[in-house]
């Protein structure tokens, strides 16, 4: 009992605990892709430039100065989320208006400018970042050997989510902001500031990708292109799961972070394609996603 | 967008055609004279583009679908017609004619998946699928990987021009290109053409009128798919190189933004905006600056300050005061 068609037990479980991790990822991202269009009515490409942005920011306060891994895990998320606020209000303010393509354009825009920007300064090469010395090592869980930091990611990501999913669901901001989705005159005209609400929203969102991308520095290098590389990744994660539910989008995430790491144990070259696979297949089973109520 | 002007016999309209018979008459001359000007392979450039942002148009432009995987259909024709006259021996036509044949299938197939679904989601699937023939054209061994597929044989045109003296080449390619776009000419202005426009402005109105968007949409996606890989095939041929740049997501952005900078839904915005896209990009390419920065910073100013495009602000400019 130690292989599963041909494949060893503890070559597998390592597989989907790298799947686990990259759902993670997935989740942090589609969850603040799905609140953004719920909200504002914006598909952000520039998701993944802000992701990278974390990567960078969190790179830059601990290595040039010196900022301890904890400092940076906080500071990096708001530094991208005081962007997002500038973002939101000089630029995708404008367009709330307009056609759902100019803001997907524009948000295409600032994504294309922040990784030329940094592949200019920084070349396409990584940067390293040490795993932080309270998290180095592992534990050995009987089946399989647990790096510390590769849990520490699992859980906080999935803390991250279901804090996110309550404060939306079972809060009186989250209320506010589901009113507001609805119909947001209505709840301007009961005294509530509905383009504040909106900049923090998108502010929030934004720095949750931060914080993925500070979170994901020690595993995979810090590099220009590591945005580009997931958003798109995540783009099909949202078109599987529909953006009408959030725990649907985490639900989704994670399990293709697994089908991902399931794919790269048993046909390695298809790894990179499984999510658009899958994509493809739900698009003609259930052409309006898993968790969507309607096209 | 949308200013569909019904008096076809007005005096206006005589002259804006009389004008625009002018002005291509003009383009045509200048550009059968351009290589004595110009480094051929240049307006070779200029011309597959123009070709492709123009294909893309139709999508865009006349039928409201923002497709973001138009990569995959330019740098697939380009890798199906390299290695069909590389590998092949295909002769120069055949290459081309395959490249152009495997982009309208995958554009048959990506369009049929993609229409299924609207808005947002359309470019976020085209997004998807697009990369997901960019991994392939990773893996794949007959594309080559990082290096491509190199020093690809230009072949004879008809079996009896060498296509290896650049200027037989250039008026070969323009001659392919002016086809390219009197085949969009003529969809557009036709019976066809009207129903994608009105498709773009109220789908459900054209629903209730009997006919079927959706069939119109696929087989405006179709077309246009296969005139990029047209495109595709033609520059992979007259450069004599299939690559993977051709197929990367910047690739399908830098074609959105050839057709927004020149004005999308017009015939000649696209081949505005092409023509300054791939001349910046000469430019740039020795001065050392930031390409893809330059590139988002014109999404950005095109989005914010001008989104009827270079071309759709001077026509509503010189329209205004005579309304």
């Amino acid at each position: 009992m130690t292989e599963i068609f041909g494949v060893p037990v503890a070559v597998l479980l390592g597989q989907l605990l790298l799947g686990l991790i990259n759902g993670s990822f997935y989740a942090l991202l589609s969850l603040g892709l799905a609140i953004i269009f719920g909200m504002l009515n914006v598909i952000n490409f520039a998701h993944g430039a802000f992701y990278m942005l974390g990567g960078f920011a969190a790179w830059f306060l601990l290595s040039r100065l010196g900022l301890g891994y904890w400092g940076t895990l906080l500071a990096a998320p708001i530094m991208v989320g005081a962007l997002g606020v500038l973002v939101e209000r000089l630029l995708l303010k404008r367009l709330y208006r307009m056609d759902h393509l100019y803001s997907l354009l524009l948000t295409f825009g600032i994504a294309l400018m922040v990784e030329g920007l940094f592949r200019h300064i920084f070349g396409s090469a990584g940067m390293p970042y040490p795993v932080p010395p309270s998290l180095t090592g592992g534990i050995n869980l009987g089946f399989i050997f647990l790096p510390l930091y590769r849990g520490w990611v699992i859980v906080i990501s999935l803390v991250i989510c279901i804090l996110t999913w309550l404060a939306i669901e079972r809060t009186k901001l989250g209320a506010y902001l589901r009113a507001a989705t609805e119909n947001p005159a209505l709840v301007q005209a009961f005294g509530i500031n509905v383009p504040l609400l909106l900049t923090l929203t998108y502010a929030f969102c934004v720095g949750l990708a931060g914080f993925a991308g500070a979170l994901a520095a020690p595993l995979y290098q810090v590099s220009p292109g590591m945005g580009s590389s997931i958003i798109i990744v995540v783009f099909a994660v949202v078109v599987i799961g529909g953006m009408g539910s959030i725990g649907g989008a985490i639900v989704t995430a994670l399990g293709l972070g697994i089908i991902e790491g399931l794919t790269k144990t048993f046909y390695p070259a298809a790894s990179s394609i499984a999510v658009f696979v899958v994509m493809v297949l739900v698009i003609l089973i259930r052409p309006s996603g898993l968790f969507n109520r309607e096209a | 967008m949308g200013s569909a002007t019904l008096s076809t016999s007005t005096p206006i309209a005589s002259l804006q055609r009389t004008t625009g018979i002018l002005l291509i008459s003009a383009v045509a001359a200048l550009m059968l004279c351009a290589p004595l000007l110009v480094y051929p392979l240049f307006l070779i450039k200029i011309l597959c583009f123009v070709l492709f942002a123009a294909a893309f148009n139709l999508v865009l432009g006349y039928a409201g679908l923002l497709s973001f995987g138009h990569a995959a259909f330019f740098g697939g024709g380009a890798y199906i017609a390299a290695h069909a006259a590389k590998v092949w021996h295909l002769p120069f036509e055949l290459a081309i004619l395959a490249g152009t044949a495997f982009a309208a299938m995958i554009g048959l197939a990506f369009g049929a998946l993609a229409i299924r679904r609207h808005g947002i989601y359309f470019a976020m699937i085209t997004l998807a699928l697009a990369q997901m023939v960019y991994f392939l054209a990773v893996q794949m061994p007959f594309t080559g990987g990082e290096d491509g597929i190199q020093a690809v044989p230009r072949g004879y045109l008809l079996g009896t021009v060498d296509l290896s003296n650049i200027t037989a080449m250039y008026y070969t390619v323009l001659g392919g290109v002016a086809i390219g776009l009197l085949i969009i000419w003529r969809a557009v202005n036709s019976p066809f053409g009207h129903v994608l426009s009105a498709i773009r402005e109220n789908e459900v109105r054209v629903t209730s009128l009997g006919l079927k968007p959706d069939q119109y949409k696929l087989i405006a996606f179709t077309l246009s798919a296969a005139l990029s890989g047209f495109a595709g095939a033609l520059k992979a041929i007259a450069f004599q190189l299939a690559s993977l740049v051709d197929v990367t997501w910047h690739m399908s952005g830098e074609v959105i933004l050839m057709t927004l900078l020149g004005g999308m839904g017009t015939l000649i915005g696209p081949i505005v905006g092409a023509s300054i896209v791939v001349g910046l990009e000469h430019f740039l390419a020795t001065s050392g600056l930031p390409i893809t920065f330059i590139i988002g910073l014109f999404f950005v100013v095109c989005v914010m300050m001008f989104r009827r495009g270079l071309f759709g602000e001077l026509k509503a400019l010189l329209e205004r005061p005579k309304s």
